[in-house]
């Protein structure tokens, strides 16, 4: 029963990881005052680079790399039209992903179907190898760890860094940010890319780790709740990161509850497959609904256009 | 050297409708060096793309048949657009509405009423106007973005739709395929041109387009929805109200994409299957912009678009290109439409530094 269990909870976390690394560079390009709809695009990009580099040059530290620098390229597109060229961010936030979708499709092509290995998974003499605990906690790959890692160095940076007072301070208000002499635009670039990097690191994972493998559209709208995430954990990583995690779980229950045949509801798999959808739904309803209402306010400025008047 | 952007006082409409012909133009540039990029012939990949739709009579028909639903589908969302409601998931409100009309074809299978295709029709409708009720809902009454919404509830569309195929609408005879029945007779849409596949959903997007334009341009609904989406303090003066136009642009453009569903089901389909559109949902938020929010410029705007679906078709058989690459061309086409709109709210003047140094000393002269 505790194997049973323990397995359940390193699938969840497992599950949880795209959609964590996605979200975090959301939320940071969000508290910048850019809201970038992109990210299932930007996603799908560093799935196929990140798969691709490491199927070709056999280095998965290169994949992933270059997964991260795929999804900022395209960040960056997104950047010079909203940021310089001041265009709608919700139109190109979808163009952006339409184009991800078609441009990996296209990258991928002779990849569908291709076996890679998968990334490998941590192994430290002594405490890998404890019951409960070595299973639990220290047998993911790195790229696990590396998710949890930025989450905290992005809650510190924007709480207790100097840089990250001034990213929250465009976010909030563009007009006083700029009015005593900070760069509006280039922190917003600077956010922008590295949600871009983010997003592309999460398709990394998925195409490296999750399933190792290349499918179209493989994302399969986890950069669409990676967005909704950013709503859930009202802009702040530490809840983020427990949103993550329950809609890994969420996800999990709904492959083990296809599996044991509906749980004996006698209902079709595809119900559960909604899950998480309807859950993000359900999800963002109770946020804006309950009694917290207003609480947890979105950046005063987000997806406002900025341009300085001087 | 510097540039300097100053906001235009008053927009020319010669860019308002030049910039969709540029971004044509940069998108077509861009597919060319993209293609050599990728090793392929990139003139020749251009020409089965771009220039091959064009070539047969079936073609041509095929792009009737492929830019109705979009068509459909981009005037109702550009309505939601002018007013800032940003309904992206029309490819959900397209699947409900085609699962309602094939509901009503499957309950009246082997019927021959002549009252079967305009039941399926406003089926049709009332199964898109339903799924797009929901985000109204959450957003009038919660304040829950459409955006995510509308999007999320696409998903769940497309899985009813699996399960329906795949369970209690399967075709007892289909050897298991997950497909329905084929439709009889008296509820597929009539054929307009022998030979070819394009029926008569084409003049229902045709007609649809051009009401929707009378209503935007001649009525107080469609002047109400342009002030709350532009000007909303103003609207809120005028008594215009916010959540009735969050309703009614919602509820007109999930009518709208449900009614495409049900005419691609009752017209090229025939059936209901687990794939019912190559995205037409998405592909319309580009029609509708590159329509420039304006039904007439839409129906323009979908013939263009239907050319890259068949080009994306021919160059899947001829080029054996993934039929996603055509979700380049139009992603490139949005991106570089709405980068030149830069150009159409703002003036680009370079000057030199030379000339602004210049400036102040003319200014003291002068006093």
């Amino acid at each position: 029963m505790i194997d049973f269990l323990v397995l359940i909870a390193v699938s969840v976390v497992i599950a949880a990881t795209p959609m964590l690394f996605a979200a975090v560079g959301e939320l940071v390009v969000e508290r910048s005052g850019v809201l970038n709809l992109g990210v299932e695009g930007m996603m799908l990009i560093g799935a196929v680079v990140g798969f691709g580099v490491t199927m070709t040059t056999g280095s998965a530290v290169l994949g992933i790399g270059s997964a991260a620098l795929a999804g900022a390229a395209l960040a960056l597109v997104f950047g010079v039209l909203v940021l310089t060229l001041m265009a709608n961010q919700v139109a190109t936030g979808l163009a952006l992903t339409i184009f991800g979708i078609g441009l990996s499709a296209l990258i991928g092509a002779g990849f569908v179907g291709m076996p890679i290995a998968g990334l490998p998974k941590l192994d430290i003499p002594g405490v890998s190898d404890l019951p409960v605990v070595g299973p639990l906690l220290f047998q993911y790959d790195a790229m696990v760890y590396l998710s949890v890692a930025l989450t905290l160095a992005v809650g510190w940076f924007l709480k207790r860094t100097h840089a990250g007072m001034v990213l929250r301070a465009v976010g909030e208000s563009a007009e006083s940010a700029h009015s005593i002499g900070h760069p509006v635009i280039r922190v917003r670039y600077l956010a922008t890319l590295f949600g871009g990097a983010m997003a592309g690191l999460g398709g990394a994972f998925l195409s490296l780790s999750v399933t190792p493998m290349w499918a179209e559209n493989m994302t399969s709208g986890r950069g669409w709740i990676a967005l909704a995430l950013v709503v859930f954990g009202s802009w702040r990583p530490g809840r983020v990161l427990l949103g993550a995690y329950i809609f890994g779980g969420v996800t999990i229950l709904q492959l083990h509850a296809q599996g044991s045949g509906g749980l004996g509801f006698g209902l079709p798999g595809q119900v559960f497959t909604m899950l998480p959808y309807l859950a993000t739904i359900v999800v963002l309803t109770i946020i804006s609904a309950g009694p917290w209402r207003g609480r947890f306010q979105a950046p005063a400025c987000l997806a406002q256009p900025f341009r300085p008047s001087v | 050297m510097s540039l300097k952007f100053e906001p235009r006082r008053e927009i020319p409409k010669s860019l308002v409708y030049g910039t969709p012909l540029l971004a044509i133009a940069l998108t077509i540039l861009s597919g060319y060096l993209l293609f050599m990029f990728l090793g392929l012939n990139p003139g020749s990949t251009l020409y089965i793309f771009l220039v091959s739709p064009l070539e047969t009579r079936f073609g041509l028909a095929e792009l009737a048949v492929k830019a109705g639903p979009l068509i459909l589908i981009a005037t109702g969302l550009a309505i939601g657009f002018r007013a800032n409601v940003w309904n992206i998931g029309a490819e959900g409100q397209l699947t409900i509405g085609a699962i309602f009309g094939a509901g009503v074809a499957l309950a009246f299978w082997g019927d021959e009423g002549f009252w079967i295709l305009p039941l399926m029709f406003v089926a049709g409708a009332a199964g898109g106007m339903l799924w797009a009720a929901i985000p109204a809902f959450l957003k009038t009454k919660f304040e829950v973005s459409e955006i995510l919404t509308s999007l999320m509830l696409t998903y769940v569309a497309t899985l009813v739709l699996s399960i329906l195929v795949h369970g209690p609408w399967r075709d007892p005879e289909g050897f298991n395929f997950p497909q329905s029945r084929l439709f009889t007779e008296a509820a597929i849409l009539p054929i307009v041109l022998e030979g070819t596949r394009l029926h008569a959903g084409a003049f229902v997007a045709l007609f649809a387009a051009v009401a929707a334009w009378v209503l935007l341009t001649h009525t107080v609904t469609g002047f109400q929805v342009k002030v709350v989406g532009q000007a909303p303090m103003a609207a809120r003066f005028a008594g215009f109200s916010q959540k009735g136009t969050v309703w009614f642009s919602l509820l007109l453009a999930g009518a709208l994409a449900g009614l495409a569903g049900m005419i691609e089901v009752a017209g090229p389909i025939g059936q209901l299957t687990p794939q019912l559109t190559p995205g037409y949902g998405f592909t319309a938020i580009i029609v509708a912009f590159l329509g420039r929010l304006n039904p007439l410029g839409i129906i323009l705007a979908g013939l263009v678009m239907a050319i890259s679906y068949i080009g994306g078709e021919n160059a899947q058989v001829y080029a054996q290109l993934p039929q996603a690459a055509t979700g380049v061309f139009q992603g490139m086409l949005l991106f570089y439409l709405l980068a030149s709109d830069f150009l159409v709210r703002y003036r680009i003047r370079f000057r030199s530094a030379k000339h602004q140094a210049a400036k102040p000393r003319r200014e003291v002269a002068a006093t």
